[in-house]
């Protein structure tokens, strides 16, 4: 039930979304302008602007509640989120990086590349790290100590910046937006969250023994080096791949795992779809929400989530203690 | 059936195990004694394939270092001490975790189900099937747990200190459950401290100290007061009656 329920509201929203927007289209044209119809302005509007954003709020969505519930499950921690492992924050600075080199301008795709090549290369440290010492608790302090890291080199490339306007450049793109995507960010993008998709669901059975303890789940037959392996590289692929062309957008990995919960089994399993489906629809809410909210200027979507989210999780952590654990 | 022979084991380069050999046949519930560190829970998890180990360890003849995990998990059944249950999973989906190495892509099938349900009767937590498994006692999370591992229907179990916590009618639930699966030809192998629990309820004793096997047969020949006084460092008072020994500690060996 909570599936086909969750799968309607990211069809809706994800309608809803296409009609929102500062051209004031109605909606006929708007349909028209989405399936190649009606006058070339509402088909640019519609196809070029509009479709994009929307596919990637739904996309980076699911990428995020994905990545939150199935690294909550891995972890056995339900304050495991996809930033925790230091993903987000090291794409970041590799997009932090190709703005202070000034590269931004030269392609369309030399920011994504550089927040990915961030995110390889966190993953290949935390890997690096997770192969000498496999403790899950290790994984966790990797991820701090490189999410401090990379959050010292991003404050650096702030301090040396050359002029005001490129530190406000890059303030702006760490808040995390979707406006003014392209389909080609949705074609960069795609593939890779899909592809890590796949990884984070094939962990799903592991993470259910995982429920035991680790010693318990390895003597179920679970190899927790391939776990842990599917995870992270899942984790990194698509929600490096979302920070990638988005920026950073928090909260909603951590958010919607403890929003679907009460609803299913508990079962880590049983959270993965309905926290992907939850996490798109909440994505396409905020994504919405911030071009309406303030009507004569857009507001960042990664400011909105953490302005929503983390009075939202205090409210959760303090309603619910018991809930937690 | 399980046999392993010279095994050592170091844990952060010290050693914990020192040339250890012991094998389980089918039938027989074997109880681990020893003090605390005595590398009892490392004979264990060594046992089941959770830590490298050198020597060898046969399970029917098949090496287990070559198993796969999968193959390992349907032969050995291994409930570590620790009762961590991470999230408010139902007692019934706690116990069906266990046939996770039996099962396929699809749902669990009809006999799983039944393999489930009939080792929660013996575990007495059938009453329990629905509840979350976090807000159960300590011993009843004990119970769930047994019922999990019973559940994996392996020829071998390995629990480590599974009465623990558990009260007097439930330890003889749970003796009386290990002693059934024994009686369907499974070797069992418990860790546990209550030496009059151990004496009576197990085929045969091992005691160990300090990473090695310091005696082994049955309770009679090897529970003597000697051995109390050189291995646990107590002094006992041991009675005998129809049904075992009694073990009464009377206070600590001097030269302890």
């Amino acid at each position: 039930m909570l599936n086909p329920i969750l799968g309607l509201a990211c069809l809706l929203l994800t309608a809803a979304s296409l009609l929102v927007g500062p051209a004031d289209l109605d909606l006929a044209s708007s349909i028209a302008g989405l399936f190649a119809g009606g006058d070339a302005a509402a088909m640019i509007i519609m196809q070029e602007i509009r479709l994009p954003r929307a596919l990637l709020a739904l996309t980076i969505g699911i990428s995020l509640g994905l990545a939150g519930a199935v690294l909550q499950g891995l972890l056995r921690n339900p304050l495991a989120e996809p930033g925790l492992i230091g993903v987000t924050s090291s794409a970041s600075f590799g997009a932090v990086a190709i703005f202070y080199t000034g590269l931004a301008g030269a392609s369309l795709y030399a920011l994504p590349a550089g927040a990915l090549a961030g995110a390889a290369v966190s993953v290949l440290l935390l890997l690096a790290i997770a192969a000498r010492n496999g403790a899950t608790l290790t994984l966790i302090l990797a991820g701090v100590a490189l999410t401090s890291l990379t959050g010292a080199l991003t404050s650096l490339v702030l301090n040396l910046s050359p002029n005001p306007f490129a530190s406000y450049e890059i303030i702006f793109w760490l808040l995390g937006s979707l406006r003014d995507r392209s389909m080609s960010h949705v074609w960069l993008a795609l593939p890779l969250m899909a592809l890590g998709w796949v990884l984070l669901g094939a962990s799903a059975r592991a993470l259910d023994a995982l429920s035991l303890g680790e010693e318990a789940a390895s003597s179920l037959g679970i190899r927790l080096s391939a776990t842990r392996l599917l995870v992270v590289l899942g984790t990194a692929l698509s929600v490096g791949a979302g920070t990638a062309v988005a920026g950073a957008i928090g909260f909603i990995g951590l958010v919607v795992p403890h929003l679907v919960r009460p609803f299913t089994d508990r079962l880590p399993s049983s959270l993965l779809v309905p926290s992907a489906l939850g996490g798109g629809a909440l994505l396409l809410a905020a994504d919405i929400a911030a071009r309406i909210v303030v009507p004569t200027r857009e507001l960042n979507v990664g400011v909105l989530t953490a302005l929503i989210g983390a009075p939202f999780f205090l409210w959760l952590v303090v309603r619910a203690r018991r809930e937690l654990f | 059936m399980l046999a392993a022979r010279n095994l050592s084991v170091s844990l952060s380069g010290r050693p914990i195990l020192h040339d250890v050999s012991l094998s389980l046949q089918p039938g027989e519930v074997v109880g681990l004694l020893g003090p605390n560190g005595a590398g009892k829970s490392t004979l264990m998890r060594s046992l089941s394939g959770l830590i490298p180990f050198s020597g060898t360890i046969e399970l029917d003849g098949r090496n287990l270092a070559a198993m796969s995990d999968r193959e390992r998990a349907r032969e050995i059944a291994f409930l570590p001490q620790a009762r961590a249950i991470a999230w408010p999973l139902s007692v019934e989906n706690v116990v069906r975790l266990a046939r996770s190495p039996w099962r396929g892509f699809g749902a669990l099938s009809q006999k799983d189900l039944a393999i489930v349900s009939d080792a929660m009767e013996a575990m007495d937590v059938a009453a329990l099937a629905d509840r979350p498994v976090t807000e159960l006692s300590g011993g009843e999370q004990a119970r769930v747990l047994a019922a999990r591992a019973m559940a994996q229907t392996t020829p071998v179990l390995l629990a480590d200190e599974p009465v623990s916590g558990l009260d007097p009618a439930h330890q003889m639930t749970m003796t009386g459950a290990f002693r059934r699966l024994a009686g369907e030809r499974r070797a069992i192998l418990v860790s546990l401290h209550d030496l009059t629990l151990a004496a009576r309820w197990c085929d045969r004793l091992v005691v160990m100290a300090q990473g090695r096997i310091v005696a082994e047969g049955k309770p009679a020949d090897i529970m003597t007061s000697e051995r109390l006084r050189e291995v646990f460092g107590i002094t006992a008072h041991i009675a005998h009656d129809e049904c075992g020994m009694i073990f009464a500690p009377t206070g600590l060996a001097a030269n302890s």
